[in-house]
């Protein structure tokens, strides 16, 4: 069996979007973090989602996974209705996270292999499949050599690249990343990207979430920004320096809501940063 | 009579096999529960399961089954409360294992139970035990070692990184009901051997000694499992030994014995960290 991310796609001439979220609400004690969301994910696209901490991205990508339910709105993953989506195998996910460890020592290789459940039935040994796509899922982010380590003995970005591995190891079609690059240093954020570039190469449809690009923007084909849980920009990829810039983030911000007039004046609501979810992020 | 015909009574042997199986059931429970960071938990279930010992024999049945019927009810409530996640899951929690173990105590009163009795199952009375209960004993602890060793890719998976799994489409709340009840069920099986009160010490010395030396998840369960054995027969052989000399109790003798590997094995574990440490691959530079 070859080992690929990505599977044909259903219909070549005209094929099913990977994401499809529209006016997605997302509710936590009470407060909207995530405000009537649309998007749209094409086959094949990376889509880079970014804005500060607090502006709803990584609970955006929490939404598209699930992890964070919708309170209103929906989402259809390849086409299908959330509630009846079952082909996780096709989705991978990397959860922001500061450590790949617990509080028993596991092997690079075993946090790589958990990922394989996804396509493993119970109480059945691991195939030559399997192993295969573990192998590979080490290989493409360059941590071949340290499989039988133990997680803790690597740097930060290294398990960020063994949580990278993880989700490669069921070989899905969609990924998404949460931060991978928060607090990893250049080397490594340089690896992440060849890794990603692989994928990428492969076909595979990504949303990653993150504070600044660095290595990884010449993959970018597409940037979706965030703000104050709505999406203020969508279109073509743009540096750090202009997302963080003053045309999303100056003290005037009155042009950017110009299709959704609604959400333009706060009212009494005062402009802070949604402080739940910035305890989030941060964590 | 010398300390070797003394293994070939029945009441020994019922106590031998009564050890080998907690030995070996509970560290393969306690390592989920240690790589989840609740190491505490099974402590907590075994307060609550005080109450079930109370109940059975209040009620004139066996107070093993009420026990094993009450740890399981407790750790479901254990793990909702937990999973729910809020800041006054905690002292909920607290507030469990207290009124399960007060009740516990309580109940016995009432029923004109006597102190000793209700202590054999806090403390442990493995030489106590009937023929009835040392099968209950084996079954139970088969049980949970079939499943703790069967599925222990997914519950790896589930307790390494709960969010992953779900994405990934594991019944996440499923396994971590399953580790709740697995645990209280080697609760109840530990609760003639080491007793009630010491049950989760089994469950995690054994896990926490393995992991000074181990680098793999697979050989600390391994080896988990295998010092739960040695401390549990050893604990049980060097109490019978010393019974000779002075009232040596089994429970708390496996408990220090399951300590001393520890204390054994914890400066060779600082000793391999430092040496990992100082290896160029361990570096943070290596990309």
């Amino acid at each position: 069996m070859p080992v690929t991310a990505a599977a044909p796609l259903d219909d070549p001439v005209n094929p099913v979007n990977p994401v499809e979220l529209s006016r997605g609400r997302v509710t936590i004690a009470g407060r909207d973090i995530l405000r009537d969301v649309s998007l749209e994910v094409h086959p094949g696209e990376f889509l880079a989602l970014m804005g500060p901490n607090g502006s709803g991205k990584s609970t955006l990508v929490r939404a598209l996974t699930g992890l964070n339910p919708l309170s209103a709105g929906a989402l259809r993953l390849f086409g299908t209705p959330y509630a009846s989506f079952r082909d996780w195998h096709r989705v991978g996910f990397v959860p922001q996270r500061a450590s790949a460890a617990s509080g028993i020592p596991a092997s690079v290789w075993e946090v790589v292999a958990s990922g394989r459940l996804t396509r493993r039935r119970l109480l059945r040994r691991l195939s030559h499949a399997d192993r295969a796509a573990i192998d590979d899922a080490l290989e493409t982010v360059g941590l071949a050599h340290r499989k039988q380590d133990g997680v803790t003995t690597l740097s930060g970005g290294q398990q960020q690249r063994t949580l990278i591995a993880r989700a490669l190891a069921g070989e899905p079609e969609l990924f998404f990343l949460d931060e991978p690059t928060a607090g990893v240093d250049l080397p490594n954020q340089q690896a992440l990207a060849d890794a990603l570039h692989r994928l990428k190469d492969r076909g595979a449809t990504i949303v990653l979430v993150a504070h600044e690009l660095g290595p990884l923007a010449p993959l970018v084909d597409r940037t979706v920004v965030m703000r104050d849980g709505e999406k203020v920009y969508d279109g073509v990829p743009l540096a750090d320096h202009e997302v963080h810039g003053p045309v999303f983030f100056g003290e005037s911000h009155s042009h950017h809501h110009h299709d959704e007039p609604v959400h333009h004046d706060h009212g009494p609501v005062p402009q802070v940063d949604a402080p739940l979810e910035r305890s989030q992020e941060g964590s | 009579m010398t300390a070797w015909d003394l293994f070939s009574l029945p009441f020994m042997q019922r106590a031998l096999l009564a050890a080998v199986f907690t030995g070996l059931a509970a560290p393969a429970v306690g390592t989920y529960l240690v790589q989840r960071r609740l190491a505490l938990m099974g402590d907590g279930i075994g307060h609550v399961a005080v109450t079930g010992v109370a109940l059975g024999l209040v009620t004139h049945t066996s107070p093993t089954w009420t026990a094993v019927v009450v740890a399981i009810l407790g750790s479901v409530v254990i793990e909702l409360i937990r999973e729910r996640g809020h800041a006054g899951g905690d002292v909920a929690l607290a507030l469990l294992f207290y009124g399960g173990l007060a009740g516990g105590v309580l109940l016995s009163g009432i029923g004109g139970k006597s102190a000793t009795t209700l202590q054999e199952y806090l403390f442990g009375s493995i030489t106590t035990i009937s023929a009835g209960d040392v099968i209950v004993t084996m079954v139970l602890a088969a049980v949970v070692l079939v499943v703790g060793v069967g599925l222990a890719p997914q519950l790896f998976a589930v307790a390494q990184d709960q969010e992953f799994a779900q994405v990934a489409g594991l019944p996440v709340r499923v396994y971590n009901l399953l580790v709740a009840v697995l645990a209280a069920v080697s609760v109840t099986v530990a609760m003639r051997t080491v007793g009630l009160l010491l049950v989760s010490a089994l469950m995690v010395i054994p896990v926490a000694t393995s992991q000074q030396v181990t680098r793999t998840f697979r050989t600390t369960l391994a080896a988990s499992m295998v010092l739960g054995f040695v401390a549990s027969l050893g604990g049980l052989v060097i109490s019978t030994f010393a019974s000779y000399h002075a009232t040596v109790a089994p429970g708390p003798t496996i408990v220090l014995l399951a300590l001393a590997c520890f204390i054994l094995a914890w400066p060779t574990g600082a000793w391999l960290r430092r040496r990992r440490a100082a290896l160029p691959t361990g570096g943070a530079t290596d990309v």
